[in-house]
């Protein structure tokens, strides 16, 4: 098996002139769970189609399993699993019954997992879908995906819309999927802290580019918050090396640095002078402030160059 | 075993970084005893539901930094405490703290005999045995 599951190579794409994903690339590594983190709108949902060889790329490449996205055969996509935004589900059917139609297209088709996982939704296999709360038809969605027991699985929001009982019952599935180290996981989602306890790895998407590509850990430890009192108001922050996001609330300036160092420091101190404090950042916060860059971008404050954290 | 990890997203410590305090601080308190085992991180994956790689590389740490130990096929236990830094290293490392505590003392303009005191008190409670 390829020790990588998923790459990317200058992937961009165009709806008319409006790029939506702009050379973007990566490698996801076989065995891990990838977080993919975006605003609506990012791209995730474009790029992850690209993956999947259901939107030709403008320029650059990407392949899954070692295979080429644009010449994906019938065989390599029964080695992946793919659930789309909404869980799209038959909602005449009774869970059972879709169960039955699914694995008639997988030949290594597990039961014992589509079972185990609609219990932990709470799901009877007599209930007919469309009966099903939103929470439960995505745990139908997760356990047809699942049981046919894929090499990588691709979960494009799979938590949209789920109370926290479900989410956890997500969470649950997801990892004892990966249990076994050798199956490959990404998702993209918007609620952080179900992404900081599920994945290795973090892809933080805007406007169409990554801008991080790390271990969560290491990402962490690497973003800094810093505080200082700013009187006056300038039009333009001078150049912080690092600096992600700035914000200021009354006179109070927040910045989000990524690998402080001495420059930058000098350069905050210029701003702040004896005022100027560091704190360390939560996951959240620090994908807030890479996500913030898109809202604020024609802002006064982020006029330089994009920190990316690649490791 | 009474010894519970707990762990929350969202802090400013990355979630390998909380176990790895927790078993730590354990350990410094009398709370987890020499040769006892820890859950395997299977197991401890599951019940706080996150990513075993981040219990993986917890344990790691705390097998690099003397804190535990592995015992093929028999999972982790708590180890023999062992220094594996140098007096001069170790002093290096608390100075660090001692640093910063000095500054925030003197930004916060609390008297210097008032923290030796906290200090001793803190000192006293972690050192309690845990049965108390």
């Amino acid at each position: 098996m390829s020790s990588i599951a998923i790459s990317a190579n200058s992937l961009t794409r165009y709806f008319g002139n409006t790029p939506v994903v702009r050379q973007v690339s990566f490698d996801i590594p076989t065995g891990t769970v990838t977080g993919l983190l975006g605003l609506n709108g990012a791209g995730k949902s474009t790029l992850i189609k690209m993956l999947m060889g259901l939107l030709a790329p403008t320029r650059g490449s990407c392949s899954v399993l070692g295979v080429d996205s644009t010449l994906l055969t019938p065989s390599t996509r029964a080695r992946i699993g793919y659930t789309i935004e909404g869980h799209f589900a038959y909602g005449r059917m009774t869970v059972r019954e879709s169960e039955q139609f699914q694995s008639d297209s997988f030949p290594k088709w597990n039961p014992t997992l589509f079972q185990n996982t609609i219990e932990r939704f709470g799901i009877r296999p007599a209930a007919r879908i469309r009966t099903l709360s939103r929470g439960q038809r995505a745990g139908v969605s997760i356990a047809l995906t699942l049981s046919s027991d894929p090499e990588l699985l691709i979960l494009d929001d799979p938590a949209l819309g789920l109370d926290p009982v479900s989410r956890r019952a997500l969470n649950e599935t997801i990892l004892e999927f990966m249990e076994a180290g050798v199956h490959t996981v990404l998702l993209s989602s918007h609620l952080l802290d179900d992404i900081e306890r599920v994945t290795d790895r973090v892809l933080v998407m805007v406007d169409g580019r990554i801008l991080v590509n790390s271990s969560v850990s290491a990402f962490l430890e690497r973003v800094s918050i810093w505080t200082c009192e700013s009187g006056d108001e300038p039009r333009q922050l001078p150049c912080i090396p690092g600096l992600i996001h700035a914000y200021r609330t009354g006179r109070r300036l927040t910045m989000a640095v990524v690998d402080v160092d001495e420059e930058s420091e000098a350069a905050m101190v210029r701003i702040g002078g004896s005022s100027l404090t560091r704190s360390d950042s939560s996951f959240d916060e620090s994908v807030i402030a890479y996500l913030s860059r898109s809202r604020s971008s024609q802002s006064f404050l982020t006029k330089n160059a994009a920190a990316t954290v690649t490791l | 075993m009474a010894f519970t990890i707990r762990i929350v997203a969202g802090s400013t410590a990355p979630i390998y970084r909380q176990i790895v305090d927790q078993v730590t601080r354990g350990v410094a308190s009398g709370e987890l005893s020499v040769g006892e085992s820890v859950p395997s991180v299977r197991q401890l994956a599951r019940e706080l539901v996150i990513n075993p790689n981040t219990v993986a590389k917890a344990y790691a740490e705390l097998v690099d930094s003397g804190f535990l130990e592995t015992q093929a096929g028999k999972g982790f236990f708590v180890a023999k405490r062992r220094q594996v830094y140098t007096k001069a290293e170790r002093l290096r490392r608390i100075d660090e703290s001692i640093d910063q505590l000095v500054n925030q003392t003197l930004a916060l303009d609390i008297e210097p005999e008032e923290i030796v005191q906290r200090l001793l008190e803190r000192f006293e409670k972690n050192l309690k045995p845990a049965s108390e």
